[in-house]
């Protein structure tokens, strides 16, 4: 058996930095400063590695995590059983739709699971009705009714 | 909802992200013709709101090394489900958990976890750990692998996380 050893593209201070930023960014004048001063850095080291972290893809974002909801936009999972034979079919209906922003293949009986980001409640109801009439599907809507957690923590 | 016009200006000029400068506020503020105190205000009152979960870094499970990501269902009593989702939230490894229906009798979990791991055997330690926390209040679970990434876009305006 072949062992794949994963050397990733960071280092134990990028990993802090990553920590420290899941627990929100300052809002002041100098902020990115304020986070060097924290971590023992300067405030040239937390901006070249952000960008740098940015540039590798480690972190795809940095900036504010706007809760769709909240700004009358709605956000849901839902899932499909896709009989085999049509799943490329069915993949190419489902992506159509710019609504679908993630759609991901898993090994369940329930084979697709997408994510429909909308801008009002209205139009993922019609997106979701959209979607069954379009692959002759049920679409199991699951959106969240109660937020427990969302974050990372990495190993320092 | 206190979401105005000004917090929308916002909103579109940070969808890319927040400028890598040492005072991003001020940039943010000469891009939009206001001034530094109103930005920096309202991003507080948008925060306070929940219209901004938090100003952070959204980072990339797999270029961080956990190539093994899976969707943790679990199936628990209604009554307990956030007294358990909050401790299953708590867990080092868990990046999302959330309450979502039961779509009976074909899918009675309610609970689902995602979970990280850089190995099959790390994840499976994983799932150990939040059955754990769930003890007897665990009444079936499943974990739902990704075998395939069938599309992935940044979410559009007006739409994130």
């Amino acid at each position: 058996m072949t062992e794949h050893i994963f050397k990733p593209a960071y280092d134990a201070i990028d990993a802090r930095l990553i920590n420290y930023l899941q627990d929100g960014f300052p809002i002041c004048e100098s902020p990115y400063r304020q986070v060097a001063t924290q971590l023992d850095l300067t405030e040239n080291d937390v901006l070249t590695r952000l960008q740098t972290l940015l540039d590798d893809g480690i972190i795809s974002r940095f900036g504010p995590l706007y809760h769709a909801e909240r700004m009358g936009g709605a956000l849901t999972l839902a899932a499909l059983k896709v009989p085999q034979e049509h799943f490329e079919q069915v993949t190419e209906i489902v992506n159509a739709f710019s609504q679908v922003a993630h759609n991901y293949a898993r090994n369940h009986e329930l084979n697709m699971w997408f994510v429909l980001a909308t801008e009002t409640q209205q139009e993922l109801e019609q997106t979701l009705i959209d979607i069954e009439t379009q692959t002759g599907l049920h679409v199991y809507n699951m959106p969240k009714l109660n937020e427990y957690f969302v974050g990372l923590k990495l190993e320092a | 909802m206190d979401f105005n016009d000004i917090d929308l200006r916002i909103m579109r000029a940070t969808q890319a992200g927040l400028p890598l400068v040492a005072e991003p506020y001020q940039l943010l503020a000469e891009q939009l013709n206001l001034p530094v105190d109103v930005i920096m205000a309202r991003l507080r009152a948008m925060q306070q709101n929940g219209v901004i979960r938090r100003i952070g870094a959204v980072p990339n499970h797999y270029r961080l090394g956990y190539r093994f990501n899976g969707m943790s269902v679990w199936n628990v009593p209604d009554e307990e489900i956030d007294t358990l989702g909050e401790q299953v939230g708590k867990l080092p490894f868990v990046s999302h958990c959330y309450h979502r229906p039961r779509h009976l009798p074909y899918w009675h979990y309610n609970l689902f976890a995602m979970v990280h791991g850089r190995t099959q055997e790390e994840v499976n330690v994983q799932i150990k750990q939040i059955a754990e926390v769930l003890g007897e209040s665990n009444r079936g679970n499943n974990v739902l692998y990704s075998s395939k990434i069938l599309k992935k876009t940044g979410f559009r305006s007006g739409n994130k996380t």
